[in-house]
């Protein structure tokens, strides 16, 4: 019987293996999981093997993870220890360690992670001593051994591995030549022309290319001296190494009675054709492919972690194969199809450099990139997506020029360790300032590192936008808040579906349809065509979203102020229609939270009052103290001021939420000083604040005038008001707003006369076309406004 | 399996509706380049997708602007998902096939 507690076990301490761990603890921290490693050592990283052939460093140069990811995430790993035998009945397998006798051990889902070995030719004399696989660490140090003593070394075959296998000899000192079957190098990635490129390259690095060799039988007396051809001729070598391909490990799945062709069958979810056993990696065949590459082992592991855990995720519908060749001096990069019935082609041979878009039916489906790679991360999006082209050497040139900052967030930057642009930016956003620190939390470019120089300038693109940059409206088409208010002016746009078929915006991640829609509202002074779909939930149904889906109705109360029948109503809807909390805001109001959006309209008409457009991005309250009709030290009316200013502002949106305060006293019980907008009563008169804040910062708002009335105290708020509704930048509070025009250059314009009043006029005419959007109870924009189709969850 | 949901004109253009099916819930989408439905709940903290903004075949979660394209469910920030559903339109009905489709191709052009 199975045993639910039991761990998930992995079979295989691979790429392969850590990916599928990797992606299981992303999504589940507790899940109890154990990694089988058949070799001695944590997985690392095989696709930079090549660089140990050169350098001679110990595998653990190579590690994918320190000791302590595994510790720190509950991940039991056990080294140098092999799955034998597994019962999928009974969802036990046994593992060997050492000469001990296999132990059973009992697995809630498995996941076979067993990776491939290399095909070694079934021809006389592939036994001899110095003829060497080219598949792990323990391979290296025989061949960079064998290769200090040679006098000619030899590599069968010219794949990708094949090549970066001869570099490394090369690098040892010994002449290298590589034979080759086929009558090209790297067939299935390259087409002639690159592969006629390649080969001189390979020559100049010290490495000598013969094609169309097939190699029938290697000899030697007590060591490899020999090659023999089918065409009768011979090479001389004392160290042959032989990278021809791979052959997926299905041993174990086989004598488990797994359905395997050439791999291990998969299904789109990863599953084998026994229940609760999955396969990753170069050990499976999905949909008759199986795959010798690292990327599609990123995606392949990320759905089976989906499935293991039962979550809601994509199918694997296979991967573009994407392949780079990593050796030193030669650049090469081979995305998808190699040809195909459409192509562009710039090459220029002096240079070695041979750039190919490959095209079928009109959509990108391949590229190989030599000599000049730039734009290779750009293409392979593009095959990934299948792009439609129209003039594919213009599309060829255009990715060489694509910069950092072209790239979509989806784009996989890291292929070792399947890290996308987003994820990068993100740590940027999250904080961390070097491409040094971001590479270490988020692992890109710690693989091959090929992305390095990527990584490093999407990190200053990020991190250099924000110090740099003017603050866009719209970030996806880089335009701002005074080059679109200029087109809605000149061209006299009233709706933000216009604004975006002029300019481009809005379409991108909408992100800035709200601005766009404040943007038009404030140049039409509020006579614009409304389009709902263009703000945010709060501003479709006039209330505050809550976490669970509910709605915030706060009423207004001008000045904090209220009576004793509107507190009956608050009291009689919140019971009505069963609010859960009630409670008092820090602006002297009323909140009721918990409200179901059915229930919108009726509370509205139920409380006969105002919005309070706590959920807007407009004038919030105006907070006041007693001042002098009660208290004993009010020097102003403070309450009368603070109505005043609520009913002149009322209704009016604003870059940012702005929140007011008026107090009697320099005592300032109403918090003016640190408010957007503070009053304050002095001797003689009102002292005028702006630019407060006592938020996630505590800024103490800058004195703006004193002046003698009442009267001007409003006119100077509102004309200041005003500016700031006119020139800030989407969700720019006050308190940025002010140090960033100046305290001195606010004080020129609003307290000129001239201006001043013009300001005001402007405000005025914006007012007057105000409307309680709580109205929209009895006139919806639309009959299902307030109506999901179906009701809340039970 | 293919269930009527609602009418075409029940949702708002440019918005989504909350629809149930076999009481699974499901968000339908009208947007300017045609119908989209996936589910309604985002799989970050369990926000109100069809209160989102859509743009650009993308529709952003109102609590934590988790974006997530409205033809293959995917995040654009990080590895979540959401399942994704065909739509068809006969007749002003809005028809949503209720098993997974995992598919490119859900958009359903606005039938004539």
């Amino acid at each position: 019987m199975s045993d639910p507690a039991a761990p998930i076990i992995v079979v295989g301490g691979g790429i392969a293996g850590q990916a599928v761990c990797e992606a299981i603890r992303d999504r589940d921290p507790d899940v109890p999981v154990v990694m089988v490693c058949g070799e001695p050592r944590l997985p690392y990283d095989r696709v930079r093997l090549s660089e140990i052939l050169v350098s001679g460093e110990s595998a653990e140069a190579l590690a994918l993870r320190p000791q302590e990811w595994y510790a720190d995430r509950g991940v039991e790993v056990r080294l140098g220890a092999w799955v034998t035998g597994c019962d999928t009945e009974a969802k036990v397998v046994t593992v060997a360690s050492g000469s001990a006798v296999g132990e059973p051990l009992a697995y809630s889902q498995l996941v076979l992670a067993t990776g491939s070995q290399p095909l070694m030719p079934p021809i006389d004399g592939i036994d001899l001593p110095g003829v060497y696989p080219f598949r792990g660490p323990e391979d290296c140090e025989s061949i960079r051994a064998a290769a200090a003593e040679s006098k000619h070394a030899a590599v069968i075959g010219g794949g990708l591995l094949g090549l970066e296998a001869a570099r490394g000899v090369v690098a040892q000192g010994a002449a290298v030549t590589v034979v080759h079957l086929m009558g090209r190098l790297m067939e299935r990635q390259l087409d002639h022309g690159a592969a006629e490129m390649l080969a001189p390259a390979m020559t100049d690095l010290g490495v000598e290319v013969q094609l169309g060799r097939q190699t029938t039988s290697l000899s030697g007396n007590g060591r490899v001296r020999q090659l023999h051809f089918a065409d009768g001729d011979t090479l001389a070598a004392d160290l042959v190494v032989v990278s021809i391909g791979i052959r997926a490990e299905t041993t174990l799945a086989r004598e488990a009675g797994i359905a395997c062709g050439r791999g291990i069958v998969v299904d789109d979810r990863m599953r084998t054709s026994a229940a609760g056993v999955l396969a990753v990696g170069e050990c499976a065949e999905h949909r008759g492919v199986v795959y010798g590459l690292v990327a599609p082992i990123h995606d392949q592991a990320k759905v089976a972690a989906d499935t293991l855990l039962r979550r809601i995720g994509l199918d694997y519908a296979g991967s573009i194969p994407s392949a780079k060749l990593k050796v030193m001096g030669v650049d090469l990069v081979s995305i998808g199809e190699a040809d195909a019935d459409q192509s562009a082609i710039a090459e220029f041979r002096e240079d070695r450099v041979y750039r190919k878009l490959v095209l079928r039916d009109g959509r990108i489906s391949g590229a190989i990139l030599m000599g000049d790679i730039r734009g290779h991360e750009n293409l392979l999006e593009a095959v990934r997506a299948g792009e439609l082209v129209d003039d594919p050497l213009a599309r060829l040139v255009a990715a060489g020029e694509a910069t950092a900052a072209d790239l979509p967030d989806a784009a996989q930057v890291c292929n070792c360790n399947g890290v996308c642009k987003g994820e990068i930016v993100q740590a940027v956003n999250d904080g961390l300032p070097t491409p040094r620190e971001v590479m270490a939390a988020t692992r890109a470019g710690t693989g091959c590192g090929s992305c390095r120089t990527l990584v490093a300038e999407i990190v200053t693109m990020v991190s250099g936008d924000a110090a740099n940059e003017p603050y866009y409206l719209c970030p996806c088409r880089k335009q701002t808040r005074q080059e679109l208010a200029a087109v809605i002016r000149e061209q006299g746009l009233d709706a933000v579906s216009q604004v975006g078929e002029r300019c481009g915006t809005g379409h991108d991640c909408g992100a800035c349809k709200p601005a766009l829609a404040y943007l038009v509202s404030e140049i039409k002074g509020n006579r614009h065509r409304e389009e709902r779909d263009a703000r945010f939930i709060n501003d479709r149904v006039h209330a505050n979203i809550q976490n669970d889906g509910t709605f915030s109705v706060v009423p207004r109360m001008y000045g904090g102020v209220t009576t004793p029948a509107e507190l009956r109503r608050i009291a009689d809807a919140a019971e009505k229609y069963e609010v859960p909390l009630v409670k008092v805001t820090g602006g002297q109001r009323i909140d009721l939270l918990g409200v179901r959006r059915e229930d919108l309209p009726g509370m509205w008409r139920d409380l006969g009052m105002p919005s309070g457009h706590a959920y807007a991005k407009a004038i919030r309250t105006v907070k006041t103290c007693v001042g002098t009709d009660f208290c004993r030290f009010g020097l102003g009316n403070s309450i009368a001021l603070g109505v005043d200013m609520e009913k002149a502002w009322e209704g009016l949106h604003t870059p940012a939420k702005v929140k007011s305060g008026v107090s009697g006293c320099p005592r300032n019980c109403a918090e003016a000083t640190v408010k957007d907008i503070g009053v304050v009563g002095v001797e003689g008169g009102w002292q005028i604040r702006i630019g407060g804040a006592a938020g996630a910062s505590v800024r103490e708002a800058d004195i703006l005038c004193t002046v003698e009335t009442a009267a001007e105290a409003l006119r100077v708020t509102t004309a200041f008001l005003q500016f700031y509704r006119e020139n800030a930048d989407y969700k720019e509070r006050m308190y940025a707003f002010v140090p960033r025009i100046g305290l001195d250059r606010v004080k020129e314009i609003v307290l000129d006369e001239e201006q001043g009043a013009a300001l005001r006029e402007r405000l005025a005419i914006a007012k007057a076309a105000v409307q309680d959007p709580w109205l929209e109870r009895d006139e919806p924009y639309h009959p299902n406004q307030f109506v999901e189709l179906v009701g809340p969850p039970a | 399996m293919t269930t009527r949901v609602c009418r075409v004109d029940d949702v708002p253009l440019g918005e989504g509706r909350a629809v149930e099916i076999d009481g699974h819930r499901v968000a339908v989408f009208q947007t300017r380049n045609g119908w989209y439905a996936l589910d309604q709940r985002c799989p970050h903290k369990g926000g109100p997708l069809t209160d989102g903004i859509v743009a650009d075949g993308c529709v952003t979660c109102p609590l934590h602007d988790r974006r997530f394209d409205l033809a293959t469910g995917r995040c654009h920030s990080d590895d979540l998902r959401v399942g994704v559903y065909r739509v068809e339109i006969h007749d002003g009905d809005v028809w949503v096939d209720g098993s997974m489709t995992t598919q490119d191709d859900t958009r359903t052009a606005l039938a004539a």
